[in-house]
């Protein structure tokens, strides 16, 4: 039980990267594999903030006068998720578009339907 | 067979993830960088939200790059969607609802206002130039969806996203000249904790991110948003 408690936030971001990586390994159509591309990334981003967390911590602000520096949480791991959600949101849409492109130069989000890219 | 490539792959990674895990014990603190930060960040930086202090203070060359990744992105998405015939408009889109469009005229500037507040207020509360940005572009996203017909001023978001990118460039390079003499230095004032006008250049480069951010991801949704044949 205490296993379960302690890495529960360990557990859910790497269930949500082993279920991206599954969409992107399995899954033929090409929004699918985006969605998957996009559970991925989040999957990762809590990951990080959960290492980051110290056990009864708060965030990293001193918005009051008394708050003292022990017991907040770790801001690294914060400022470089920071910038990699908005980054995760300029691949989607990137992705996006070049799904776009795919669609309309071979008429099908299937990869298995466009011929020359059968490998 | 796919599906079992992929899971016994799965399982392969899930083992390695699992073992070296078990070395990082969850809620501990890991990093001496993070106490140093905690600890110092107020007399550095003067930012009280240590978290901005990190992103626009210590690491501020960083966040130059990572600006410059999602400038590329948003560039590459307008060279792969570009058409030979130029950008056509809208005109076959169903209008929307009464209340989307009625709400979106109240809406629009109270979300600007709120996006423009999370940037300028990135240094002492949660939130900040990315944040802002974000939700600045989702007010954008609202007056897409809400009135068919509309678009917005593409010379104009050009021009917001590089004068403030510009204004990220220009300060790091006046902080060679001024103050401490490296990339980036804190050569502004540091004033008083938790008022406005403190933190000297993060608050300014954090209005200046907000803007560019604001703008490139506006220009993402006009260019997802422009109609297909």
């Amino acid at each position: 039980m205490s296993f379960l408690h302690d890495y529960v936030y360990y557990i859910g971001a790497f269930g949500l990267v082993a279920i991206g990586l599954l969409i992107i390994l399995v899954k033929r159509n090409l929004i699918k594999l985006i969605i998957g591309l996009s559970i991925l990334d989040t999957g990762v981003n809590m990951f990080l903030i959960s290492v980051g967390y110290i056990n009864r911590g708060t965030a990293p602000i001193f918005s009051r006068p008394g708050l003292e520096p022990d017991g907040m949480v770790d801001p690294v791991p914060q400022a470089l998720v920071l910038t990699a959600i908005v980054i995760g949101v300029a691949i989607l849409a990137l992705a996006l578009a070049l799904a776009v492109r795919f669609y309309k130069s071979y008429g099908t989000l299937d990869l298995r339907k466009a011929k020359e890219l059968r490998w | 067979m796919r599906a079992t490539v992929g899971l016994i792959l799965l399982a392969v990674i899930g083992v390695g993830v699992g073992i070296s895990l078990l070395a990082i014990p969850f809620g501990a603190p890991k990093t001496e960088i993070g106490d140093y930060y905690i600890e110092n960040a107020r007399e550095d930086t003067g930012a009280t939200n240590v978290v901005t202090s990190v992103v626009v203070g210590y690491r501020a060359f960083d966040t130059l790059g990572e600006v410059t990744v999602l400038f590329v992105a948003a560039l590459g998405l307008g060279a792969v969607l570009a058409t030979a015939g130029g950008k056509r408009g809208r005109s076959g889109v169903e209008p929307a609802s009464l209340i989307l469009s009625a709400g979106n005229i109240f809406l629009f500037p109270l979300i600007l206002l709120f996006g423009a507040y999370i940037f300028t207020h990135g240094h002492l509360t949660p939130g900040g130039g990315f944040q802002g940005g974000a939700v600045i572009a989702s007010a954008f996203l609202l007056v897409y969806l809400s009135s068919p017909g509309k678009r917005i001023n593409e010379s104009g978001a050009t021009l917001t996203e590089s004068v403030s990118g510009l204004v990220f460039v220009a300060i790091g390079l006046l902080g060679l000249t001024y103050g401490t003499h490296y990339f980036l230095a804190n050569f502004l004032p540091k004033g008083t904790l938790n008022t406005l006008f403190s933190a000297g250049i993060i608050p300014v480069i954090y209005c200046a991110i907000g803007l560019k951010v604001g703008s490139e991801l506006a220009g993402v949704v006009d260019n997802l948003m422009e109609e297909t044949e």
